[in-house]
């Protein structure tokens, strides 16, 4: 057990968190948008972020595999412009992670955005708050709860993340292999001690960050109440 | 000098308003729904009128056809109905937020003449409802704006601390010299307060009243 190697760890952590750290930003942006605008094909822009939640994930990884693939136009653009591959790269089990786990941030970050009173929006506009002022000193303070469970709820299904990053990034040991992805290799080569390790190793992730989650929104759900 | 001339269409019925005024206390009285809030917000440029000018001084807030000058250029002090205090800053945080940068204003004898300077640490879950009016007051008054709107400023008040407060938005008036325009629904307070009270009814003025004490028509 010992000289089990530990690069499915480190690979799985790598890519939850870039992709995690990229979502974050980009779903507290549409959220922002859409949670300000109205316009025409709102509706159908926003189920389209949603649609990685309810297609299986062999689905989303059939469709990045069309749009990243050699001869895909994005994966094409890629690799003319900057020289980059996706397909069988931790880059591309990087945008599995990040397809698979915007709806949830998204999500999160709508429901956030909604619960922050437009009206203290509006009086910070009156003494004079320009838009982004305002948005880190209001908006982004208060919905902070709620974009912590986004960004959580996100770091674990990136962490989780199996059958888009295995139609993308293939099984590469030593370079695509996730935990996820490892568990289900080691079980087919019949290494069942090895497939456990990896098992327990991600419960234990699992249930550490919802533990943590959990305690961490109770206190602040609490100081928020204490507030209203 | 304010100058309001606009229309817009609500649901139920048509604003359609034209007054201006000086650095008077002016009341904008009329029942719930009449269409009061909506000039406020007009004034304070949170909403677009459908058509017509709003004017203060030598800077024109909107007209018709033109881009309306933003929320944040107007320097327009707006005390909120529920204050809209920041709930994840401290009183003084609060009042800090719209300072200008440089600004001459001396805020401990502001915090003072209406009786919170003790309270500048406290959050506003921690003040009582006549507590938390000042303190809006305060952070509204501390743009230095060259017009203050107050949306029923005192309707959440117990009877004694309303008094209070209409006292102090005499005095304040008195010593800040700009325009203050408030909404009430709330007879005794326009009779009180108002050197011109404005009374609205389904987004028209039925009647301007002048000098303070006037009384207002019972029947209306």
């Amino acid at each position: 057990m010992l000289e089990t190697n530990m690069t499915p760890l480190l690979l799985s952590l790598k890519v939850a968190l870039v992709s995690t750290l990229i979502v974050f930003v980009f779903g507290m942006l549409f959220a922002r948008f859409m949670t300000k605008k109205s316009f025409f094909g709102k509706h159908v822009l926003e189920s389209l972020f949603l649609l990685p939640l309810v297609l299986p994930p062999t689905v989303v990884g059939f469709g990045l595999l069309l749009l990243f693939g050699k001869n895909g136009p994005l994966g094409k653009l890629l690799d003319e412009w900057f020289g980059i591959t996706v397909v069988f790269t931790l880059t591309g089990a990087v945008i599995a992670s990040i397809v698979v786990s915007f709806p949830l941030m998204y999500q999160s970050a709508v429901a956030a955005f909604t619960g922050v009173d437009r009206r203290l929006e509006d009086a910070a506009r009156t003494m004079g708050a320009s838009e982004w002022r305002l948005f880190w000193t209001v908006v982004f303070p208060l919905a902070w709860p709620g974009l912590l469970v986004g960004f959580v709820l996100s770091f674990a299904r990136g962490l989780g993340e199996f059958g888009a990053t295995l139609m993308l990034a293939g099984y590469l040991p030593g370079r695509t292999d996730t935990i996820p992805v490892a568990i289900y290799f080691a079980v087919e080569a019949g290494q069942m001690e090895k497939a456990l390790f990896w098992v327990v190793i991600i419960v234990a992730l699992g249930m550490g960050t919802t533990l943590w989650l959990n305690w961490w929104s109770r206190r602040n759900v609490r100081r928020f109440a204490n507030q209203k | 000098m304010l100058t309001v001339a606009i229309q817009k269409q609500l649901p139920d019925f048509l604003l359609d308003i034209e007054f201006c005024l000086n650095d008077e206390i002016v009341v904008l009285f009329g029942p719930s729904g009449s269409g009061k809030t909506t000039i406020l917000n007009s004034i304070a440029g949170l909403i677009t009128p459908d058509s017509g000018r709003i004017q203060l001084g030598d800077s024109c807030f909107y007209e018709q056809g033109k881009k309306p000058l933003p929320v944040q250029k107007r320097n327009v002090g707006y005390l909120f109905q529920d204050y809209a205090l920041f709930p994840h800053m401290t009183v003084e945080q609060n009042i800090r937020y719209g300072l200008k940068p440089g600004s001459g204003l001396h805020l401990a004898s502001l915090l003072a003449t209406v009786g919170i300077d003790h309270l500048v640490q406290k959050y506003p879950h921690q003040l009582s409802g006549g507590q938390k009016q000042r303190v809006a007051l305060v952070r509204a008054l501390a743009t230095e704006p060259d017009i203050l709107l107050l949306d029923e400023p005192l309707s959440a008040l117990d009877a004694d601390t309303r008094r209070e407060c209409q006292d102090e938005l005499l005095r304040l008036h008195e010593r800040w010299k700009i325009p203050f325009l408030l909404v009430t629904h709330d007879r005794d307070e326009a009779n009180k307060l108002a050197d011109v009270i404005l009374t609205l009814d389904n987004g028209k003025l039925i009647q301007q009243n002048k000098s303070r004490g006037a009384k207002l028509i019972p029947s209306l």
